[in-house]
């Protein structure tokens, strides 16, 4: 039996032969893995001996048996990680987004890789909408005001504007994007989208690059993965062609927005407002916006609830299982 | 007359005072202001803002849930202070899909918001004066087993005698430490001191009010409260729907005075 100081055996005869498949938890020290795999897996965390064992002796010391890994939230993999454990087969994160996962490396390597799916989707989806019917009406800025105790001083207060018949263009017609029009087709919108490819089963406006798609739409809801051509894929160009009445929304990594210019956009007037759940350098948050009445905030929770989790965690183990009993993989990382 | 939902009471005192008078207009959707009997009575026709703003209000109500539910509010306020930095991720939201959504009176604004809470994964459950053999919604005549069986209830129904703190301790209990409420109806369909112990005590999960029994005074209790999502009456509010009342109220006035039917009159009971 291999070392076992946090190996977890399951209760019963110590002799049993304990037939989990073993997976290292890859981990920054301030992430956990938010469920309990260990009924199924032998889990090793580096992490959790790090008072006993360097982490790269830990990590030398086991890579001979480590075939998959388990990477938490954005827990960077990257070729020096990928040097140590030279049997590593499959890197299963627990994320939409893959952008912190080095695909170039794994794929040179023979290394597959899996995200979350489309566990993650409805609720994503959930929350831009949620954050586009906050910054429309004026929902927490209505909020703030009745909690400051300024109703009955100040009667009166700025409309919020109507969201049938607007037009939402949607960055990323993947999983996630076609949730939120579902969704917002139910509230009477008009939705065109911009994807890397045109998906002819979808019965909405295609535009070929997002300026275009900008330019024709009220809102844009942004739900893209993050990668070299994406990052910040809405720039000056595309927010200029929005316009002082647009709205963006973004649900998928920061900096698929460039920022500072968005603040400068807000600052000026020059965009009419944005739901941000992400941003360039979380947890810091352009400091402008705090005073700015037609930006919602939020601390990138658009997946946190106990029924996302636990719909990862299925997603995460069915690969894992996949794997290990050399059956296909349930999401894996097509890579470009 | 043209009168708005917050000017004085259209009563017997101010009806005699006009003895010609054959039309009442409201800019409101509500009708608990007017004294419809005594104009029933007078032969006084009256007219009101009909479904100009049943969008505006169906979506509000939408967007007041998801608040709620995902904690939008809250966690917006959690940035502005500085406390994603200091004190790390924001607790969780609960997943609206899957929710079974109470709607107390299926009216155009209730029928709205059960077709956008469909497209979320919720289902819909309804009270209302009457079944509606349009729906297949399984239908409650009593509002308690509606809250007992939903997760959310959502005040979507005029202010009258019936429904006068229809909501009370007893439906709050219904609904259930895990339940939530929305009201974009009148603030005195609940009744709210006892909404607020609820909330207070923990005995219910959460609300979010558009409306109050003494606007514009909110119950200070509930200013502490992170389960707690306030708006100062505003469901109607936007540029699109005031411009559309005005169409509205043009055309029933026009109506009027060249002898056609009104375009949005209210049917006495």
């Amino acid at each position: 039996m291999s070392a076992i100081e946090n190996v977890n055996i399951p209760s019963g005869n110590e002799e049993e032969a304990d037939r989990r498949p073993l997976v290292l938890v890859h981990r920054l020290p301030r992430f956990a893995l938010p469920f309990d795999m260990r009924t199924t897996f032998r889990l090793l965390d580096p992490i959790a001996s790090a008072a006993d064992e360097p982490h790269q002796d830990f990590l030398s010391r086991h890579a001979p048996s480590i075939r998959a890994l388990i990477t938490v939230g954005p827990t960077p993999v990257n070729a020096d990680l990928l040097d140590l454990l030279p049997s590593l087969r499959l890197v299963v994160g627990s994320s939409a987004g893959v952008d912190h996962i080095d695909l170039n490396e794994c794929r040179r390597r023979g290394i597959a890789v899996t995200n979350a799916g489309s566990a993650f989707s409805e609720d994503v989806a959930d929350y831009a909408v949620a954050l586009l019917l906050d910054v429309f009406r004026r929902i927490s800025a209505a909020d703030r005001f009745v909690r400051s105790g300024s109703w009955p001083r100040k009667p009166e207060y700025p409309l919020g504007f109507k969201l049938g018949g607007k037009r939402v263009g949607i960055v990323g017609l993947g999983s996630i994007g076609s949730e939120v029009a579902k969704r917002l087709v139910a509230f009477g919108c008009r939705i065109a989208y911009n994807s890397r490819n045109k998906k002819p089963s979808a019965p909405y406006t295609y535009h070929a690059n997002v300026c275009d798609l900008a330019v024709n739409s009220d809102v844009i809801v942004v739900c893209c993965a993050l990668t070299k051509e994406t990052h910040h894929i809405i720039n000056k160009d595309v927010m200029t062609a929005l316009g002082k009445g647009g709205v963006i929304i973004n649900v998928g990594r920061g900096a698929l927005v460039d920022e500072k210019e968005l603040v400068q956009y807000l600052t000026r007037g020059e965009i009419g407002g944005a739901g941000l759940d992400v941003f360039e350098k979380e947890p810091d948050v352009p400091k402008e916006l705090f005073t700015l009445d037609n930006v919602v905030l939020s601390p990138h929770r658009a997946v946190l609830t106990p029924e996302s989790f636990e719909a990862v965690r299925e997603v995460m183990t069915a690969n894992l299982n996949a794997f290990f009993s050399d059956k296909p993989l349930l999401s894996p990382v097509q890579y470009e | 007359m043209l009168c708005s939902g917050t000017g004085p009471r259209i009563a017997p005192e101010i009806l005699r005072l006009l003895p010609s008078l054959r039309l009442v207009v409201t800019t409101s959707a509500g009708l608990n202001h007017i004294d419809l009997s005594e104009c029933r009575r007078l032969g006084i026709a009256v007219a009101n803002a009909g479904e100009v703003f049943s969008e505006d209000v169906a979506d509000m109500a939408v967007g007041l849930l998801i608040d709620l539910l995902r904690k939008v509010s809250a966690a917006d306020r959690y940035v502005r202070q500085g406390l994603w930095v200091s004190k790390g991720d924001y607790p969780l939201g609960s997943k609206l899909g899957g929710k079974q959504i109470g709607i107390v009176g299926l009216g155009s604004i209730g029928f709205l918001v059960a077709k956008r809470l469909e497209a979320f994964g919720c289902s819909i459950l309804y009270n209302s004066r009457k079944k509606k053999d349009f729906v297949s919604y399984p239908f409650y005549t009593n509002i308690c087993e509606l809250a007992a069986k939903s997760d959310v209830l959502i005040i979507c129904c005029g202010l009258n005698e019936q429904t006068q703190h229809m909501i009370n301790r007893e439906v709050l209990l219904a609904l259930g430490k895990e339940g939530v409420i929305i009201n974009i109806g009148r603030g005195a369909i609940i009744d709210e001191k006892e909404l607020v112990q609820c909330l207070v005590q923990g005995e219910i999960g959460g609300a979010g009010l558009d409306v109050f029994e003494n606007e514009p005074s909110v119950p200070k209790e509930l200013f502490d409260l992170d389960n707690v999502v306030l708006s100062p009456h505003l469901a109607v509010f936007t540029p699109e729907s005031f411009k559309a009342l005005c169409d509205l109220l043009i055309g029933n006035l026009e109506a009027f005075f060249s002898d056609k039917p009104l375009l949005s009159p209210v049917m006495f009971e």
